[in-house]
């Protein structure tokens, strides 16, 4: 093998370059020689330069100007010239570019060269950036071959099928014969050739697969043949035979015996077989091992050999190779629906592995352990959970976070337990939860109301630690500015009271109001709960309101809103202040997770902020939700709901009505039925009169028309007259003809427009014809039912 | 399959790239980043696969240079690691003692080992010894200069008779 020299020489000249700038240079200048040799007549020296070039790619410096130069080399007769092409064409032509076409011809004629290792360039070739036009063309090339010829172009041929194959799914039907045969050669490239594609077959098309579900008798003879012959020197890896042969056989066993009771029982014996003989003191016997345990997973086998596999796996799971503990804990994943007890009974190791040092391994243990979590071992479980969460990477913090809320929703054994655990995580990872947690977590807590006073006190003492966890600090808010009263009561029965003073409460949450690392949403949570303080507490509520004043002029646009509208509850409507801040009742869980009361509050916020993450998205969707949702009417509303103006949004207890208030000033109008007026009765024939206001000056009137004689009526018309500024247009009647006896009616509809709001009066004239004669009447209609005119 | 197999020193810089599907120079360039970026940053001992999009990454590191396969979800990831292996072995036997400098100055050397054992994101040869004939079959092939047509033939013809000791099917240059 002579090495290319002039190659080398370039890659020693850009390698003592200093910097990157020198690197450069010189690469510069070495691509402006390889393109003036591109562009001389043949010297001999073509490969040299176009390996030239394709070092040059590798750094990552543009080197197209040299696809046509592979094209040109691909063609050349001399071989040292064509690998050469050949491999620039696998690295800068991909089927993208439209040169790659053009070799598209040359390939076809290496097929058929009689030089094996030029037709093996072609193929490879061909396999790696083959586009779906040229593997069309080419594919009957390639079953030829895989036909006629020598082991070493079948098994390359083989595998240029696959990828035809993967380009243009149709194709398959062509090789799947060929495909066949070629399990039977002694070869093992080929026979490997053989399986990747057979495998490739199957997956694409199910007829195949059936098809192909005779050959498992011989695949498995294969496996027996490679288990249990002795030492082959060509293929042996650490004492297994060929194990690149037996994992894929065992693949394509696995596709070929799902679903299927009859493949699976042919494969039985050898899958136990290859289970115990395999040795797995090395890699290679893992690997083998790894992949009968997963085909014996997959397929339907026989309860025995299951339980071996997963025993394997076991073992696999305290093996000290921290690869073989991944791959053992990934398989475990995937059968833990299924095998739960199985998987159960591995817990211990599970849960020790998330105190492995490997990043990876701690990944896979932390997805096994929470699909692991079950009501009986929810406690402990948890408190694995919870210091795993005080320890792991950041990248696994919100998964972790958002594992726990789901175990704890599902499994929690009592309230206490989960609202503790609730807070513990937002104590160690608050910044990593999702944004519905806190609304979940007020909803929790609302409807735990023995726990009432446990919770405001534990969250009272978190906020007085730390106030940087962001949704803790919202909580907490929220619950002093409800239960504040319980925490001035100075007692409590599950945990240790606190002794404060109504001024120490404020201070916390005057602290938070100020604080830097308070959002704008926190202090909006902070100014309310400070508001709701004032009904509860007796003595400084002088402070409060001049809090609240102060944040009158406050820049953020919400708290100012916030700080205006309480000073007006305390200015104006003092004598309503107590009924608004009252305690919220049992918020009702709706789909979204979302508590109707914070709704109406937080979606204003989501006007102001877009960027916030605890805001509900659609606050449409909110308001909808509290026109449809609420059962329970949030109590002493009444009163404001006939108060002019009504207080709009963040009043906490509004609904039904005071929501059309919301939506933009309409008076809630009371619905009344349809009044229905006979204007007309003479004859047998009836016509009545209901009238239906659209809008300040539109009215629709609607007319209906009735027989009661013994004889049919024909070319009914009814025609209408109203006074000059009213607006009249008659739509087309139902019909003219009024069958007797009142079988049918006709009706019509008038819509009439009074902008001016004049005396509505219309006169009807009406005309049909009955028994042969032509009667024509005219009415006055000078009162409208429904106007109240 | 495979998606892809890079060799790349410990400081990043690329000394081999095989891509066995079809992307854009920008998607080549952006994977390229992401997994020297993910390699380079693992502890010593850890574990040699990890999650990347849909893809598992099995890596290992040889000396100075990071081999980085990237395949689908259903590979096996123990065998990725023995074919990292193989291929390590047939450059080693290929160069003897092979070392970081060997690869960097005949590297077109290695994509040709690399061809004549994966192709098309698939194993092609199993057994070594194969491989290492094949490859030096060819490279006695491209010595042999084209005008003495019939000596090259004859040489090729020489060396080949061994490599395959089954059936021969009628190969067209055995009537030259």
């Amino acid at each position: 093998m002579s090495p290319s020299v002039p190659l080398q020489e370039m890659i020693r000249a850009i390698r003592s370059a200093r910097t990157q700038c020198e690197e450069r240079g010189v690469i510069q200048r070495e691509c402006a020689a390889i393109r003036a040799q591109f562009r001389q007549a043949d010297n001999g020296g073509r490969s040299h330069n176009l390996a030239k070039l394709l070092y040059v790619h590798m750094l990552g410096y543009p080197a197209h100007f040299g696809q046509m130069e592979c094209v040109r080399m691909i063609a050349s007769p001399r071989y040292s010239e064509k690998r050469v092409g050949y491999l620039g064409a696998m690295m800068l032509l991909d089927e993208k570019q439209d040169a790659s076409l053009l070799i598209t011809n040359s390939i076809k004629n290496d097929l058929s060269n009689s030089n094996q290792y030029i037709q093996s360039l072609a193929l490879c070739t061909l396999a790696c950036m083959g586009s779906a036009e040229m593997c069309r063309d080419l594919a009957p090339e390639i079953d030829r071959l895989l036909r006629a010829s020598n082991s070493y172009i079948k098994k390359k041929a083989a595998l240029c099928a696959v990828h035809i194959v993967r380009k243009v799914h149709d194709l398959g039907e062509l090789f799947t014969k060929a495909a066949r045969s070629l399990l039977t050669e002694k070869n093992h490239g080929v026979v490997h050739g053989a399986v990747v594609l057979i495998t490739e077959l199957c997956e694409r098309n199910s007829e195949t697969l059936e098809r192909f579900r005779k050959t498992v008798p011989d695949l498995v003879q294969i496996m027996k043949g490679l288990v249990i012959s002795g030492y082959s020197p060509d293929h042996d890896v650490a004492g297994i035979s060929d194990p690149f042969l037996q994992v894929r056989i065992l693949r394509l066993l696995r596709i070929l015996g799902r679903n299927n009771e009859a493949a699976s029982d042919a494969m039985n014996d050898l899958l136990a077989q290859v289970a115990t003989n395999t040795d797995s003191t090395k890699t290679v016997g893992n690997a083998v091992l790894y992949e009968t345990v997963l085909t014996v997973l997959d397929i339907k086998s026989e309860s025995g050999l299951r339980v071996l596999a997963v025993n394997i796996l076991g073992r696999f799971l305290l093996n000290n190779d921290r690869n073989i503990r991944y791959i053992a804990m990934t398989s475990l994943q995937k059968i833990v629906g299924t095998d739960h007890n199985a998987v159960q009974r591995h817990r211990g190791t599970i849960v020790d592995c998330l105190k492995d040092q490997d990043a990876s391994v701690k990944r896979r243990a932390l997805e096994l352990s929470l699909a692991l979590v079950s009501a009986s071992n929810i406690r402990s479980m948890m408190k694995e959970l919870l210091s795993f969460l005080s320890s792991c990477p950041p990248e696994l913090r919100s998964q972790t976070a958002s594992g726990i809320f789901n175990a704890a929703e599902r499994y929690a054994p009592s309230q206490r337990w989960h609202i503790d655990t609730i807070l513990h995580v937002l104590t160690t990872a608050g910044g990593d939860v999702r944004d519905e947690t806190v609304p979940n977590l007020i909803q929790l807590i609302t409807n735990t109301s023995e726990l009432h006073c446990y919770t405001v006190h534990k969250l009272y003492r978190a906020l007085l630690s730390d106030i940087s966890q962001q949704p803790l600090v919202q909580v907490a808010c929220w619950c002093i500015g409800e239960y504040g009263d319980l925490l001035l009561t100075g007692e409590c029965q599950e945990t240790e009271p606190v002794q404060v003073t109504e001024d120490y409460v404020l201070d916390v949450l005057e602290t938070v109001l100020q604080s830097h690392m308070s959002s704008p949403s926190t202090r909006g949570f902070a100014l309310t709960a400070t508001m709701k303080l004032s009904t509860r507490i007796t003595e400084n509520v002088d402070r409060i309101r001049s809090i609240v004043s102060i944040y009158g002029s406050c820049i953020d646009v919400e708290l100012q809103q916030r700080a205006v509208e309480y000073n007006a509850l305390f200015k104006k409507y003092d004598h309503m202040r107590a009924a608004v801040l009252e305690r919220m009742p049992v918020i009702e869980k709706n789909s979204q997770g979302h508590t109707n009361g914070e709704t109406i509050k937080e979606s204003q916020t989501v006007k102001v902020k877009p960027g916030e993450p605890q805001q509900p998205a659609n606050q449409v969707c909110d308001l909808l939700d509290l026109l449809g949702g609420s059962e329970q009417p949030l109590q002493p509303s009444p009163a404001l709901g006939s108060a002019a103006p009504p207080i709009p949004v963040s009043t906490p207890n509004t609904v039904g009505g005071d929501l059309l208030d919301l939506l933009g000033g309409l008076e809630p109008t009371p619905i009344t039925p349809v009044a229905t007026v006979t204007v007309y009765e003479k004859d047998g024939v009836t016509v009545t009169l209901s009238c239906e206001k659209q809008s300040d000056s539109g009215l629709t009137v609607t007319l209906t028309a009735s027989n009661s004689t013994e004889s049919d009526i024909r070319g009914f018309t009814l025609q209408a007259a109203v006074p000059k500024s009213v607006q009249l247009h008659m739509k087309a009647p139902s019909g003219d003809s009024l069958p007797a006896r009142g079988t049918a009616k006709v009706t019509q509809m008038v819509v009439l427009n009074n902008p001016n709001k004049v005396n509505l009066k219309m006169r009807l004239r009406i005309s049909y014809t009955s028994q042969g004669s032509a009667v024509q009447d005219t009415v006055q209609i000078d009162s409208f039912p429904g106007l109240g005119q | 399959m495979m998606r892809f197999m890079l060799l790349f020193s410990r400081q990043g810089k690329l000394r081999l790239q095989k891509w066995f599907t079809s992307m854009s120079e920008r998607e080549k360039k952006k994977i390229i980043r992401d997994m020297t970026t993910m390699v380079l940053a693992r502890q010593p001992r850890s574990c040699n696969f990890m999650q990347w999009k849909d893809l598992k990454i099995v890596y290992k590191r040889y000396a100075s240079l990071y081999f980085c396969l990237g395949v689908e979800s259903q590979e096996n990831e123990l065998l990725a690691l023995e074919i990292i292996h193989r291929y390590v072995e047939l450059l080693d036997k290929y160069f003897g003692n092979v070392c970081e400098l060997d690869i960097i100055f005949n590297f077109e050397k290695a994509y040709f080992i690399l061809d004549e054992f994966l192709m098309g994101g698939e194993i092609q040869e199993t057994s070594k010894q194969i491989v290492n004939r094949s490859i030096e079959a060819s490279d006695m092939l491209q010595e042999v200069r084209f005008t003495d047509m019939h000596a090259q033939m004859h040489l090729v013809k020489h060396c080949d008779l061994h490599l395959w000791c089954e059936h021969v099917t009628s190969v067209a240059w055995l009537s030259v």
